[in-house]
């Protein structure tokens, strides 16, 4: 139970990445492939009305990780505090920035929410890498989970790996699903920028995958960094030969190996300690009670399938490519 | 300065925020959910206008509301990390299925109702608005479960120092959320319809236009805040009977009653320092036995003051804090179990009389509007704006009592259950440094400042646009090719 818990909330990660990675790319592109004021309006459209479905799979991630394991919860958010900070001004700035970019028609007006959409994304995309990556390979946690040292203390090159993967996926993520949402010359130049990005944006994932497993891999969980490869290969040769839809699935493939590959390599701790592996936080010291995790289980067998169909549903009313002329 | 009290201000000021848009939330969304359903069943476009005007205020707080959210939300991990590894076992669990039960069917529906209007069948797209809007009241209602459990903790049991959660019903069924939640959501309609009784009677004021529209919206307003008010009175009188058994000091301390008083007397109003220890420089108007008959349900019955209880309190749980280098500088000293008096005293007093004043006003606009009339004298739309703000004090105030009521502790120890389950707040605080909560604490006061400049700046250029051209979405503009228009 403890470990399908902490598969759970794997997935849960997964999800949100996937979903939130695409909006969070739209939103850094903004400027870059909204090249007119309709342009950028049909990409706020795309994402429009599930950007902000998308953001509650965290805030699910966390309650769950709060009620499956709140030795987990409790260690990582206060240890990293002020990039959790940074992340939630930047998801602040970002959500009213979407809500209230239409809602007074001047071009000062649209322009400064548009540089706090984009900058918002960037900024919190950094911050989920940050914390994903700190996540994996270890914060100087105490015996009793807590931070030692200044609140600097954790930043170090291979977390900042982290932060780079997780802002190059979503803007090829981005990229594509623009593509795949869109028509006319606004569909091209996002489908070029994804053909010439993908190498660079996608680079950091693959190398955090290695360090990852380089730490404290098995040997089955090459084979899942041997698969980010060439799912990311075959993104590439499907953009190429113009199939957005398939590109954007196996940049999900892409994504799903990557975490598999980082949680494979975290199995069976939630945060290491890189203090003194003794410390290292394991699923046994921050599970739940057996009661807690079957209440939780029962209310995610009803509760997740239901919100699949009906986030699938949505995005079913809303297949339609958006028209910029 | 210690990280305890920078915490502290921190998660007060930022509930109290989040708090502004939540009611507002969830009566808006309930009513514009009942403005829709007229519309569909009646064809008449003065409901379609309703809707949709209403609605776009709506969706502008909405987005404050969520983003204010997550920040609750991370709040507890990141400066109570102590609290939630003390309580994660019992609190995680209404809080991971307000997320999975009603956040993402909020989210999700709400952006099929804003996005859908051309895409989905009529009663699909009224359906959505339904879904959000009650996802909204279930929300509330998993938050205020947990919220309740730390006011009065059932269903665990205290398992190597630690409470383990043992039926999740009984969390559930607290008896303090069950009063509690009614007691939010009237509060919750009392915000909503001030709101729509005082932009309307400006609006019905400025100009003839539309009127109809305006008069049905404050007509409605003003029932929905009278019926909002005698629900306000019920579930309140209902929880002060339940405080009385659960939290005696929090009651003690509602009333300044410092010594034990049988039969008791109500005071509605004092004259100097509430909080002084001696007690009796504090002259105050007081209705007799009015106490007595909040808390039993009888005239006559005996109610503990201040001193005693703190007495019984010192018996209970100590004199003093135990030396523990977690508990900053109050290790080793003594505990104070009086809560804040001036506060507790003035905030519940507060609660209910700006409560009282909305309802009061909301008869009145009854009376103003009766049989088709008009009222045009000049003060009328100015004393109707103003008083929107009432409800959303008065919810304020009402947090601010139950919440610092419940200190020294942040679980609150609960004399009719569970041994042994409670928490002083500061134990409950993070390790953090001083310089990352006074970081955190001015970053998001500055930015939710901000934030509520721009959010009412928006919402007066819409109601100064009035209904026909009330932004890009009027249902004039739309075409079924042009999907463009709507939202963004
Ligand atoms: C009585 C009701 C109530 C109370 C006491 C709280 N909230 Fe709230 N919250 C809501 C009622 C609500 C809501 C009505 O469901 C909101 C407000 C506006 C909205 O968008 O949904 C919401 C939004 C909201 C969101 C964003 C949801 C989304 O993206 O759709 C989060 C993460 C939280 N809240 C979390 C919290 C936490 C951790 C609280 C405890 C301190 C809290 N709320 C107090
Ligand atoms: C589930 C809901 C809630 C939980 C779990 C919760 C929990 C807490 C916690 C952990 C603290 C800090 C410790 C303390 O100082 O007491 C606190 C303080 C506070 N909360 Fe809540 N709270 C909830 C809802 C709210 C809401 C909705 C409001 C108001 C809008 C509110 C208002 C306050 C205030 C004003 C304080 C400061 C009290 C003080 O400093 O003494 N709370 N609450
Ligand atoms: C006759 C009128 C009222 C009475 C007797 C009353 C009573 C109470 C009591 C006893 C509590 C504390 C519950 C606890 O700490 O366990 C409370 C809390 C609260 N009150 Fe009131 N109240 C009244 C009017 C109002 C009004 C008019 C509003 C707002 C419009 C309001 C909003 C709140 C809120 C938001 C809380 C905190 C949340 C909760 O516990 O539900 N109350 N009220």
């Amino acid at each position: 139970m403890e470990t399908f818990w902490f598969v759970a909330i794997a997935a849960l990660w997964f999800g949100y990445l996937f979903l939130e990675g695409f909006d969070f790319g739209v939103g850094m592109l903004l400027r870059l492939l909204g090249r007119s004021e309709r342009d950028r309006r049909a990409m706020l459209t795309t994402i429009g009305p599930v950007w902000d479905g998308n953001e509650v799979w965290l805030i699910v991630a966390a309650g769950a990780t709060f009620a499956a394991f709140p030795g987990w919860y409790a260690g990582l958010f206060s240890a990293g505090y002020l990039p959790m900070l940074l992340l939630l001004l930047a998801l602040i700035g970002r959500g009213v920035a979407l809500e209230w970019r239409g809602k007074v028609d001047t071009d000062r007006w649209r322009s400064v929410w548009d540089t706090v959409i984009t900058g918002g994304s960037l900024v919190a995309t950094l911050c989920v890498g940050l914390v994903l990556s700190w996540n994996v390979l270890g914060l100087p946690l105490d015996a009793n989970g807590n931070r030692v040292g200044s609140p600097f203390a954790a930043l170090r090159w291979d977390t900042a790996l982290g932060a780079l993967a997780v802002t190059g996926f979503a803007l090829v993520h981005g990229a594509v699903f623009v593509a795949l949402k869109t028509e006319g010359p606004l569909r091209h130049r996002a489908r070029r920028f994804a053909l010439s990005f993908l190498p660079v944006g996608l680079a950091p994932v693959m190398l955090l995958a290695v360090v990852a497993q380089l730490r404290s891999g098995a040997e089955w969980t090459w084979l899942v960094v041997f698969a980010v490869l060439v799912a990311a290969v075959c993104a590439w040769v499907c953009l190429e030969a113009r199939r957005e839809g398939r590109a954007f699935a196996l940049l999900g493939v892409v994504l799903s190996a990557a975490v598999l590959a980082l949680f494979g390599a975290l199995y069976p701790n939630v945060l290491p300690s890189t203090v003194d592996p003794a410390y290292s936080l394991s699923i046994a010291d921050t599970a739940s009670s057996p009661y807690t995790l079957t209440v939780m289980t029962w209310v995610a067998g009803f509760g997740a399938p239901a919100v699949l169909v009906y986030q699938g549903w949505t995005y079913w009313v809303f297949r339609k490519r958006v028209l910029t002329s | 300065m210690e990280v305890l009290d920078l915490a502290r201000w921190q998660f007060g000021i930022t509930t109290v925020y989040h708090f502004l848009m939540v009611p507002l939330t969830i009566g808006l969304s309930l009513l514009v959910a009942g403005m829709q359903t007229a519309w569909v069943r009646t064809g008449n476009p003065r409901y379609l206008a309703m809707t949709k005007f209403w609605g776009k205020l709506l969706m502008i707080n909405f987005a404050m509301g969520v983003v204010t959210g997550i920040v609750q939300e991370f709040q507890f991990g990141m400066a109570w990390s102590e609290y939630s590894r003390f309580v994660g076992d019992v609190f995680g669990a209404p809080l991971a299925m307000e997320g999975l039960v009603a956040f993402f069917v909020e989210s999700t529906f709400l952006g099929l109702w804003m996005f859908g209007w051309d895409r989905l069948p009529k009663r699909v797209h009224l359906a959505c608005v339904w879904a959000f809007s009650l996802a909204t009241v279930a929300s509330a209602y998993f938050i205020l479960a947990a919220n309740s459990w730390m006011q009065h903790p059932v269903g665990a049991d205290l398992v190597d120092g630690r409470p383990q959660l043992t039926s999740i019903w009984a969390v559930l069924s607290n008896s303090t959320v069950l009063a509690a939640f009614p007691h939010a959501i009237f509060g919750a309609f009392a915000v909503a319809a001030t709101f729509l009784v005082g932009i309307g009677a400006w609006r019905l004021w400025r100009s003839r236009a539309d009127e109809g529209t305006w008069r049905a919206s404050v007509r409605l307003g003003a029932w929905v805040g009278v019926v909002a008010f005698a629900g306000l009175a019920i579930s309140g009188d209902l929880q002060s009977k339940l405080m009385f058994e659960q939290q005696p000091m929090k009651m003690a301390s509602a009333e300044a009653l410092c010594h034990t008083e049988q039969p008791a007397g109500f005071s509605i109003f004092a004259v100097g320092d509430v909080s002084e220890p001696d007690c009796e420089n504090v002259k105050s108007i007081t209705v007799p036995a009015l106490l007595s008959f909040l808390a039993h349900g009888d005239f006559d019955a005996k109610v503990t003051g201040v001193e005693d209880l703190v007495e019984q309190y010192q018996e209970k749980y100590g004199t003093h804090y135990p030396v523990d280098s977690r508990l900053g500088e109050l290790s080793g000293q003594p505990i104070d179990y009086v809560p804040n008096l001036p506060v507790t005293y003035w905030s519940f007093r507060f609660m209910i009389g700006l409560g009282a004043i909305g309802t009061f006003a909301g008869l009145a606009v009854l009376w103003l509007t009766r049989r088709g009339r008009v009222p045009t004298n000049r003060w009328f739309p100015r004393l109707a704006l103003a008083s929107i703000a009432l409800p959303f004090v008065a919810n304020s105030f009402g947090w601010i009592f139950t919440e610092m009521g419940r200190q020294p502790f942040v679980v609150a120890p609960n004399p009719s259950g569970v041994d042994g389950v409670w928490m002083f707040t500061a134990r409950a605080v993070s390790g953090l440094t001083v310089g990352e909560v006074l970081t955190s604490l001015i970053a998001l006061t500055l930015v939710y400042g901000v934030l509520a400049v721009v959010e009412v700046v928006l919402m007066r250029r819409y109601v100064r646009a009035g209904i026909s051209e009330s932004g890009p979405d009027s249902p004039e503009k739309k075409s079924d090719d042009d999907n463009l228009t709507f939202a963004y």
